[in-house]
Parts: C-alpha cells; sequence; structure tokens
C-alpha cells in the first residue's frame, strides 16, 4: 500500500541536522511481530488450558456436562496475554518495572513491514485498525448473509435452531463489538493528533496495545462458533448466559478484551485532546471531529468499564459457580441487563458519535462555508454524551422494572433528540446557499443523513412506552438501529474513508466506481431495511428462524435486497483493491477537496513526527468564505512544510 | 511489480478467502441426517426411536440422547424426522435412561394422544421419575417417557442399546395434517449440569431437540 | 452574518411552501387514512392504544421528516456549485434566532410527546407493558393480595421452549391453550420457570418479559373474539422461534364452557402440580446444577420397579 516515494512537498524540507537520529531498525523477522505474537498466543492458550484443566476438572458442573468453562475461559485470558507478549507489547513496561531504564526511540522504518508489528506511531496504529476493521466488518456481514438465507423460508431451515442463532450471535457481536472502534480506531488515531497539529499522542503504547487487542478479540469470538456457538445474541442476557455452552465463554471473553480496548483508546484521545494541542489551538478552533473523538472516548472510559465487570460476572457464574445471575440462588437476572445496557446506551452513542463527527466535518468542506452554530454543534454532542447515560432503562420498559421509573426513562430518552436534532441543524445550516460539492464522500454523507434521520425517528417511537409495548424486542427495533448504525455510522465511515485516504496513502479512490457504490448501497440498503419496520409492527421478534406464514414476502424482499447490499460492498472491495493496490500510483493532489484542515497540511504521507516543526495556529478549520489565509503557520528558522504558507 | 502480477497477488488470496466462506458455510449448513419413516400400509408409517442416557460416542460423550431407526433397522444419531402428511404414525420409544421430576408437571400427563400405552399397559398419567417427554408443542403432543429405576444393574452408556438393557417400551400414534415442519422437544431437565437442566443436549439438534417435517 | 436580505427570504419562502403543501397533504393522510390501519390493531384496549400511539407519533413524525427532505431536496437542487465555480459560499457561522427557534421547537415537540407517552402509559393502566411484581397503575378491583382481587386472573408460564397457563381462579388448573374472556379486566401474571422470556399477544398489545423468580404484571380487556398470536419475544435458547402459540378471545358463555372441558381434561394432573404462586423456584437439594425439581405431592407413591402403570387419581386439590 505504501510505497517508498512520499509526494514532496512544494517547498521542500532543508534538511535539519538538528534532528534526532532516526533509524529504520532491525529486520522484521529479527524483532517481535505479528509472528511471534501468534506463538506466543499458542504458548498462551495451551497454558492456560492446561491450569483450568488442573483447577476445574473435579468441579461437579463439569463433570456432569463434561465442558470446561474454565480451561477454555483461562486459556482464551493467557492467549492474549501470550499474543500481546509475543509481539513485544510487555517489554517496556516489564523493563521499567524490573528497573532497567529503556530508552524510547523513533522509529523511521518505512517498510511496508512496520504495519504487521507493534508500533507506536499512531498513523501506523490508524492503518492497521482500518484493514482490521474492515476485515471484521466483512466477516461479520458475510454472517449476516447466512441470517437471510435462513430467514428466506419460515419451514424449510438451512441452519439448525442453535447454529441459527449462533451465527446472529456473531453477526451481532462482531458488528458492535469489534466495530465499536471502526472510526475511532482508524480515523481517530490517525487524525486527532494531525488536526490538533500534534506530533504525536499522549499514550502511544496504550494506543497501539488498544489496537492489538481486536484481533485477538477477533479471533476468540469466531472461535466461539467452533466450540458450540453462544445462543444469547449479542445482548448475553443471562440467565440464558450461564446455561450456554462453550461458545458463551467466547463471547463474554472477546467483550471484556475489547471493553478493555475501549477504556485503552479513550484515555489516549481525550488525554491527547486536552494536552497537546498546537498553539493557538483554542477549544473553539478544534475541529468538531476532534471534539466527537473526545466526547466518545469519555464515554467509552466510563461506560465500558461496566461491561468489562459484567463480563467477568458472568464468566464467573459460568466458571467457579457464583450465583450473581441464578434467581434460585439469590441473584437477580435484571442484574445483567442493567449493567449491560449502562454500558450498552453509551454503546450505541459511542457509534453515533463519530459518525457526527465525521459528517459535520466534511460538509463545510464541501458546502465551502464555515461550520454552521460551531458552539452549538459541540454543546448538542455533549449533551448526547451526557444524557446517553440516564437512559439505559428504556431497553428494560417491558421487563417488570420499578414502574414508576418508566416515564422517567421515557423523558430522557426523548429528550436525547433534542441534542441528536441539533447535528441536523448544523448540517441544515451548513448548507443553506452553500456551494456543494457532490463528491463521493458528500454523497455518503447525504446518504448518512437520510438514513439516521429514519432512524433517529424509529427511535421516537422506541422511546414512547405504550408504542414501545408493540415494537420491542421485533424487526422494528432491528431497522432502528440498522438505520442508525449501518445507515449512519457506516455510511459516515465510508464517507471517511474516500475522503481522507489520499491523506492517508496518496492514492485517491475512483470516483466513477464510488458513486455506482455508493447508489447501490443505498438503494440496496433501504430496500433491505425498511420494510422491516412493517415486519416487526406485524409481529415478527427477533432472533426467530420460524415466524409467520403470511410475513414470507417480505422477508424474501429484504433477504434479497441484503444479497444485493452485499454486492454493492464487493463493489467496494473492487474499489478498494483496484484503486489502492492494482492501480499504478498516480500523483495526484495534494489536498484533493480544498480542505482548509490542518491534517491536509502535511506531506502525504505524513513523516513520523507529522510536523516538522510544531504549527502555530492562526484561524478555525471552518473559516471558508472569510477570506482567512491559511489554517497555522509554521516557524520561519525551519523549511515550511505546507505549499504556500505564510511565514511571519 | 506491474499491474498484472498485483492482480494474482490480490486474485489469489481473494480465491483462497472465498473457498474458506464457502467451506464455513457447508459446516454451517451441516445437520443431523433426516430419517424417512417407513410406510407399511398406505396411511400408516412406523417409527422406532430410542432415548439414551448417555450417547457414549461423539463430541459430548456424557450427554443424554435420542436416536432414530432407518427403516433397515440400523441407529441413527439424529433427531430430524420426515413423515408423510395425513398419514397415522405408530411411535415406538424404547427409553433407557433413569429419571426425574418434571420442572412443570403438566407434562405428567399424555397429551393429544388417545391410546399412549407403557410396557404394553395403557397409560395416562405418569406419576413415578420420568425419563425423558415426547413433545410437540404445535400439534399439542406430549408423552411421557417413564424412567428406568436409579439402583438398575443392568443400565446402557452407550448408544445405540440394544433391548437386553432395561428400558421401558412406550407406543402410540397420532395423525399428522397437512404439510409443514415442527420442532419437537424433551421437557425432562435432563441436560445435566446445566442451568435449569434446559442446555447442552436440550439445546443441540441431534440429541434431545428435533424437527418434524411432514411433507405432502 | 447575513440576515434577511432577499436571498435569503427567496430561498426560506420557497422551502416553506413547499413545505406546507406536501405536509397539510401528507400529514392528514397519515392521520385519518392510515391511522386506523396502524398495527396492532384494535382486538384490545392495550392494542387500540398502541394503535393510536403510533398514529399519533407517526403524525407528528410526518411534518419533521417531510421538512429535512424538502430542505435536502432543495439545498441539493438551488444551492449546488455550478461548473468552473471553484469559490466560497457566504461566511454564514451562524443564526441565532433560527437557532433558538429548532431547540425550542424541537423541545416543545419532545416534552409534548412526554406528555403524550405518560398519559398514554397511566391511563390504560400500564398499556399492556410488563409492570412488575407492584403496578401502579392498576384497573379497578386490583389488590396486591391476588386472592381477594375480582380481576380476572391467568398466569403465563414461560419455559424452555413452549407457553403455559395457570387459572388461579378455577382450582389452579394448567392448560397448553390460552382462552379469555372478551369484556372484562384480565390481569396477566407472566412468570418463567428458566431463563428470560417475553410473552407477546400481538393482537392483545400486551408484551410482559417472563423472568424467573418474578412475577410481571399486565392488564388487558379484549373488545373482540378472535385469535391472537403469542409470540416469544426474549431470545431464550435455540427454540425460541418455536416458542409460539395462538390464544382464542371468546365470550364469558363460550369461555365457562371451555373452562369446563379443561378441568376434566386435566383433572388428574391438577394434584400433581405444584400449589398456585405467583413464582416457582425449584426445590435444589444438594448441588448448584441439580436438576431435580419441584417435589411430588406427598400422597404420590414411588414404586420400585419401572413396570407399575400409574392408575391412581389422588384425592382432589382444595
Amino acid at each position: 500500500m505504501i510505497d517508498e516515494q512520499t509526494i514532496e512537498p512544494a517547498v521542500s524540507d532543508g534538511g535539519d541536522s538538528s534532528a534526532p537520529a532516526l533509524e529504520k531498525g532491525r529486520s522484521f523477522w529479527r524483532r517481535p511481530n505479528v509472528l511471534t505474537g501468534l506463538i506466543g498466543g499458542a504458548v498462551g492458550y495451551a497454558i492456560g488450558h492446561w491450569l483450568g484443566n488442573a483447577i476445574a476438572s473435579s468441579y461437579q458442573e463439569v463433570v456432569g456436562n463434561g465442558e470446561n468453562n474454565f480451561a477454555l475461559t483461562l486459556g482464551y485470558l493467557i492467549a492474549t496475554l501470550g499474543w500481546l507478549g509475543g509481539l513485544g507489547i510487555l517489554n517496556y513496561p516489564l523493563a521499567k518495572i524490573i528497573g532497567l531504564r529503556p530508552e524510547p526511540k523513533y522509529d523511521e522504518d518505512r517498510r511496508l513491514s512496520r504495519y504487521f508489528r507493534y508500533n507506536l506511531d499512531h498513523k501506523v496504529v490508524g492503518l492497521q485498525y482500518l484493514s482490521a476493521m474492515l476485515v471484521y466488518f466483512f466477516v461479520a456481514g458475510l454472517f449476516a448473509l447466512a441470517v437471510r438465507s435462513e430467514l428466506l423460508s419460515p419451514t424449510r431451515h438451512l441452519l439448525s435452531p442453535e447454529t441459527y442463532v449462533a451465527v446472529v450471535g456473531e453477526h451481532g457481536t462482531m458488528m458492535m463489538m469489534m466495530m465499536t472502534s471502526a472510526i475511532l480506531g482508524p480515523f481517530g488515531n490517525y487524525l486527532v493528533p494531525l488536526m490538533i497539529g500534534s506530533r504525536r499522542m499522549a499514550f502511544p503504547r496504550l494506543e497501539a496495545l488498544s489496537f492489538w487487542i481486536t484481533p485477538a478479540a477477533f479471533v476468540v469470538l469466531v472461535s466461539g462458533l467452533i466450540v458450540g456457538g453462544f445462543p444469547t445474541g449479542w445482548t448475553g442476557y443471562a440467565p440464558l448466559a450461564i446455561q450456554a455452552k462453550q461458545g458463551q465463554d467466547a463471547y463474554l471473553v472477546a467483550f471484556g478484551l475489547m471493553g478493555t480496548s475501549m477504556v485503552l483508546a479513550g484515555f489516549n484521545i481525550v488525554a491527547t485532546m486536552v494536552n497537546y494541542r498546537a498553539p493557538g489551538m483554542t477549544y473553539s478552533r478544534v475541529p468538531l471531529f476532534v471534539w466527537a473523538m473526545t466526547i466518545t472516548s469519555m464515554l467509552m472510559v466510563l461506560a465500558a468499564p461496566v461491561l468489562v465487570a459484567a463480563t467477568y460476572m458472568s464468566l464467573m457464574d459460568r466458571t467457579v459457580q457464583t450465583a450473581l445471575f441464578d434467581v434460585n440462588h439469590g441473584g437477580s437476572s435484571y442484574l445483567w441487563q442493567n449493567l449491560y445496557w449502562f454500558f450498552g446506551h453509551p454503546e450505541v452513542y459511542i457509534l453515533a458519535l463519530p459518525g457526527f463527527g465525521i459528517a459535520l466535518e466534511l460538509l463545510p468542506v464541501f458546502a465551502r462555508k464555515p461550520a454552521f452554530a460551531y458552539k452549538t454543534a459541540v454543546a448538542g454532542m455533549v449533551g448526547v454524551g451526557v444524557l446517553s447515560f440516564f437512559v439505559w432503562q428504556h431497553h428494560l420498559f417491558d421487563s417488570g422494572i420499578n414502574p414508576d421509573m418508566r416515564p422517567v426513562v421515557m423523558f430522557t430518552t426523548e429528550l436525547i433528540s433534542i441534542p441528536t436534532g441539533i447535528i441536523y441543524l448544523v448540517a441544515i445550516g451548513t448548507m443553506w446557499r452553500a456551494k456543494l460539492r457532490i463528491t463521493v464522500p458528500m454523497l455518503f454523507i447525504l446518504g448518512g443523513l437520510f438514513n439516521f434521520l429514519l432512524g433517529g425517528i424509529s427511535g421516537v417511537f422506541l422511546s414512547d412506552v405504550p408504542a414501545d409495548g408493540v415494537a420491542h424486542g421485533s424487526f422494528f427495533v432491528m431497522a432502528h438501529f440498522h438505520y442508525t448504525i449501518m445507515g449512519g455510522y457506516i455510511f459516515f465511515f465510508i464517507a471517511g474513508i474516500y475522503y481522507w485516504v489520499p491523506k492517508m496513502l496518496g492514492r485517491r479512490l475512483s470516483d466513477r466506481i464510488g458513486k455506482w457504490h455508493f447508489w447501490l448501497m443505498f438503494i440496496a440498503f433501504n430496500s433491505t431495511f425498511l420494510p422491516l419496520f412493517a415486519v416487526g409492527q406485524l409481529g415478527m421478534p427477533r432472533r426467530v428462524f420460524q415466524y409467520a406464514q403470511a410475513l414470507q414476502g417480505l422477508n424474501v424482499w429484504v433477504s434479497i435486497s441484503a444479497f444485493a447490499l452485499g454486492l454493492s460492498l464487493l463493489v467496494f472491495v473492487y474499489n478498494l483493491l483496484k484503486s489502492l493496490i492494482i492501480d499504478d500510483k498516480k500523483p495526484i493532489e495534494e489536498n484533493p477537496w480544498q480542505s482548509r484542515g490542518l491534517e491536509w497540511m502535511t506531506p502525504t504521507p505524513p513523516p513520523v513526527d507529522n510536523f516538522r516543526t510544531v504549527p502555530l495556529v492562526v484561524s478555525g478549520p471552518y473559516e471558508y468564505g472569510t477570506g482567512a489565509g491559511p489554517m497555522a503557520v509554521f516557524s520561519a528558522t525551519s523549511a515550511t512544510v505546507a505549499e504556500g504558507a505564510e511565514t511571519r | 511489480m506491474t499491474k498484472a502480477q498485483k492482480t494474482i497477488g490480490v486474485l489469489v488470496p481473494l480465491a483462497l478467502l472465498l473457498a474458506l466462506v464457502i467451506w464455513t458455510f457447508t459446516w454451517l449448513i451441516g445437520y443431523p441426517p433426516t430419517v424417512q419413516a417407513a410406510t407399511t400400509t398406505p396411511g400408516e408409517v412406523n417409527v422406532t426411536m430410542q432415548t439414551v442416557g448417555t450417547i457414549g460416542t461423539g463430541p459430548h460423550p456424557e450427554w443424554v440422547s435420542y436416536l432414530i431407526q432407518q427403516p433397515d433397522g440400523s441407529w441413527t444419531h439424529s433427531t430430524v424426522l420426515q413423515v408423510p402428511a395425513h398419514t397415522k404414525v405408530h411411535m415406538t420409544i424404547q427409553q433407557y435412561d433413569t429419571g426425574s421430576s418434571l420442572r412443570n408437571p403438566l407434562m405428567n400427563q399424555v397429551l393429544g394422544i388417545t391410546d399412549a400405552a407403557n410396557n404394553g399397559q395403557p397409560y395416562g398419567l405418569w406419576t413415578d421419575v420420568i425419563g425423558h417427554t415426547f413433545t410437540i408443542p404445535e400439534l399439542g403432543i406430549s408423552v411421557p417417557l417413564p424412567g428406568i429405576p436409579d439402583d438398575s444393574t443392568n443400565m446402557c452408556s452407550v448408544a445405540p442399546c440394544a433391548k437386553s438393557f432395561d428400558h421401558n417400551t412406550v407406543t402410540f400414534t397420532f395423525t399428522t395434517q397437512g404439510a409443514g415442519t415442527y420442532t419437537w422437544q424433551c421437557f425432562v431437565p435432563c441436560g445435566v449440569a446445566y442451568l435449569a437442566g434446559f442446555g447442552g443436549p436440550m439445546a443441540t439438534l441431534g440429541y434431545m431437540n428435533g424437527i418434524l417435517k411432514v411433507v405432502a | 452574518m447575513a440576515r434577511g436580505g432577499d436571498e435569503n427570504k427567496k430561498h426560506l419562502t420557497r422551502i416553506a411552501l413547499i413545505w406546507m403543501v406536501l405536509a397539510v397533504i401528507l400529514t392528514p393522510m397519515v392521520y385519518f387514512v392510515w391511522g386506523p390501519h396502524m398495527p396492532p390493531g384494535n382486538m384490545a384496549d392495550n392494542a387500540e392504544g398502541q394503535r393510536f400511539d403510533n398514529t399519533v407519533l407517526a403524525t407528528v413524525a410526518t411534518p419533521v421528516v417531510l421538512f429535512i427532505w424538502v430542505y435536502f431536496g432543495y439545498a441539493l437542487v438551488n444551492f449546488r456549485r455550478t461548473a468552473g465555480d471553484d469559490t466560497d459560499g457566504p461566511p454564514i457561522k451562524g443564526h441565532a434566532r433560527f437557532q433558538a427557534v429548532w431547540v425550542g421547537l424541537t423541545t416543545f415537540i419532545v416534552l409534548s410527546l412526554f406528555v403524550f407517552g405518560t398519559y398514554e402509559l397511566v391511563a390504560p393502566k400500564g398499556a399492556g407493558t410488563g409492570s412488575g411484581a407492584s403496578p401502579i397503575w392498576t384497573p379497578a378491583g386490583y389488590t396486591d393480595d391476588q386472592a381477594k382481587s375480582t380481576l380476572f386472573q391467568v398466569q403465563v408460564i414461560g419455559q424452555q421452549w413452549r407457553w403455559t397457563f395457570r387459572y388461579p381462579q378455577y382450582s389452579g388448573v394448567q392448560t397448553t391453550e390460552l382462552v379469555i374472556p372478551t369484556g372484562v379486566p384480565i390481569q396477566f401474571n407472566v412468570t418463567s420457570l428458566d431463563v428470560i422470556h417475553s410473552f407477546w399477544a400481538y393482537q392483545l398489545g400486551v408484551k410482559a418479559d417472563a423472568n424467573p423468580g418474578v412475577n410481571n404484571i399486565s392488564f388487558v380487556t379484549v373488545s373482540r373474539t378472535g385469535n391472537f398470536d403469542i409470540r416469544c419475544d426474549e431470545l431464550c435458547g435455540p427454540l425460541h422461534g418455536a416458542m409460539f402459540s395462538t390464544g382464542k378471545a371468546v365470550s364469558m358463555g363460550d369461555f365457562n364452557v371451555w373452562m369446563a372441558a379443561q378441568l376434566d381434561k386435566y383433572a388428574k394432573v391438577i394434584p400433581l402440580l405444584p400449589p398456585y404462586a405467583t413464582t416457582y423456584l425449584p426445590q435444589v437439594d444438594g448441588g448448584y446444577y441439580d436438576p431435580s425439581q419441584d417435589p411430588l405431592p406427598p400422597d404420590a407413591t414411588l414404586p420400585s420397579t419401572p413396570a407399575a402403570p400409574a392408575a391412581a387419581s389422588p384425592s382432589p386439590s382444595s
């Protein structure tokens, strides 16, 4: 993907002899890399499994059902430790603990192999995240196609009942869990330092660690299918989770690992945004995308630990016979629901906010106007973030919780529409009397806003307790969250890819194929999910393999559209492979979208330390039409890096 | 690298991935085999099944299980049964397992069937320990399969079980209506060491729950 | 910051006009034409309430969605870059009044919906949703002591993977089929024997989660006779999709006839059932995962040989 030449900026770097010596480092094969990580993982699994057998083989439960959940869980956990150790992630902290003084080195390695090892450059981590997230997305999408194949008929069953719920669970968990960081991982990590004028992240080791946990979680989650699958869906409700076979351990461990990854990534971004802004980058000049990343990160830091606690409790119930969720021994079947949704609701805003961030970041560029009501936009995002912690019980409206809580939670949930509406206010204002450029990223932004509107409005139906009485647990909910998450978040994610790939990789994705991709995807997406609102309102619950015969027509339509949606994503894959790998590299414009953003004022691809000198920010990123000059100036004593930048 | 080399470099892994996807999908749609009931006289079929305390083989040897007998007399480890529509189905179930009480004692009673018999004696209600039940909730049919005593000395431990081991033989007949697909299951909490007794084999096709295909 | 100006007024007027025309046409259509056909129908008071709620929400949503669609459509046609024009647009950074109106309007809509939703929840006594073991909005005749309640009681027992139903006012008989009378307030007591299920009677507008060890109460009054779909609405294991049945609402007279037949059909098994209670936790003797369940009633004998058939009819329950 990256070749050795960088695109040289118009004004060449005079060569600063005072910069520290930058080294390439040892060869890929002589330092920790993914392969040593795999070895570490395998060894770790063996140790964990053996330990679990040694401890738990004689447990009554293990003897009775023949499955040693403890061995599998310990195996997964120690395998992850082994994987991380094999990658060399533990070297630095261990060295410090022992009392050595390891020196951090600048890593000027530009070889392709740097993407396959532990690397502290946030841009490398960003691209690692991007590749990984695309892999997880397509794997989860394939599971979805399996689900839709089964739902073609209410009577002919392709999959056995337990395989069906396991596949549904794999699809949902992989999408929701693995893709939580789909925008924050690739784009947050890559762009936040560039956008605030920083040369690094605050905690690069935490950031890289947060990435390398995700392949481990992915492998653990997929392996759950092999050991029997998990029957609870992505929501993991106990007590069914306690009853489940070994696949449930995979789900719980994977989710716990991803929760940890989220906390680490979150800390890093918040600290970076607060402390590493370049001089002149006041809070009112911080790009909306960075604000979205920061607020998302705060949500992750506060909500994900509750999830990790809940998965830990469920694992304990399953392995060492505690009874936290078992009513027969004093536990509660409500406890999991409350803990899980306390995380689960902020989780969906962890998904929505980065999407909004991309939308609000790109709209000014393609409207050639300032972001309308910038401060209100930030207030809106903060409002969404804060309110998201007070609404989780709307997932429990019919569960028998204290009835007087329901109007309260209905109130807070309805309230969230207000800050979410502010996002549309900003979009509308930015588009007012604009000079819209309908590029491929802009198409995806507009499509995403169209989809999210339908998703958000259906959310209002769900927040109304009596109307929720029909819709809860049905395909209406499914349509609601697919519209907001896939129609919104994923569309914005794809917009981000089309938009920032020229900066990250020095290549452009084909516009022609991109337009095909958009229209196919937009039409197929709506064709797939719009009928599901009706299907749910007509009485079909979620996660069922048998449904009323009368609904077969709609289900067949949806399944065929889902395959069309898969096809549109194949077009996307084709665009990615053709434009980024197969085609010869063409010289492209340094800043193809003529964006004012600070991230576009670096060479392509950016050097390890982003900016040769620390920029001085003199104006905001959205000053289109005001006649302001570039966003930042670079010190006159070193060479400038941006085309046409003025020096003073 | 030339464009052609890059194209091959991309297509080969893609082809391998596609093969992996197809292989995974084939594995996912793997089902226990469908056993077709043998037609004796027109309008009537016979089905013989057995329930065992431990299957003894396969990935879960300690799980309870159903087995169905093929028309040629061999036993198949499956619970997917196919019978014709509008037909009398004469079921014979050999029950080789010990029993317990039911989570829901309603299933102590024979439901939806008028001529159930246990070891030749007609019965409508069983108050003793029950090994398993044969229940098709959608058709309203439920037959308790009495369990053998815990202190039995001649217990079968590996399926398929021969009639020389202690067992109870339950016979009953039901009539199928139009074509359709029905799930059936056991209602005794016999998933030992799973919460409420309904995990493990109870939740796995081929062991304690099954599919009845009624074909026109 | 541009304020007023002919340019602004022109676009505003056009957008407002297009929106108003569409809204005036479509919104009443949603309310009057689509509304009566909205799911889930009007077979019971809850269902009618949910139908009404869906109608009102859709009616409020229509102008909102129309506005966004009209605006986007208009913007894509009129605010587009003309070919060759690479200049920037007007530097409009905000408009205090527009922002205030927007936020104020959305707040007003949201608060109204909240008041509406609360009323629609309280007035129909919980609107068919599961209201827990001590509901606070209850129809007349409800008391916490179910033995003294004058409401028609049905217990819905969810287990993996079928529904059964108990009628405490009729000797605690348990049936596999749900039949309820029309015209009287009915109290559903929903509980589970193992994992979380959810009792969803679609045409009745009743949805109450079945939790083990918990009684979840929901009320309904059925307006007309007919069949209704019962589906499990909370993933409860692999056969969750197979956990459905069909209930019937019949007149009180027909119900009594049916009930007499059930009492006859299940006479032998009633004495074996545990006494009616709102929750049924198993008696676990030793071992966490021991599947031993409810003890048999004291007068049932436990023969030592497997051959003895059960011919006894134990003494009738009180």
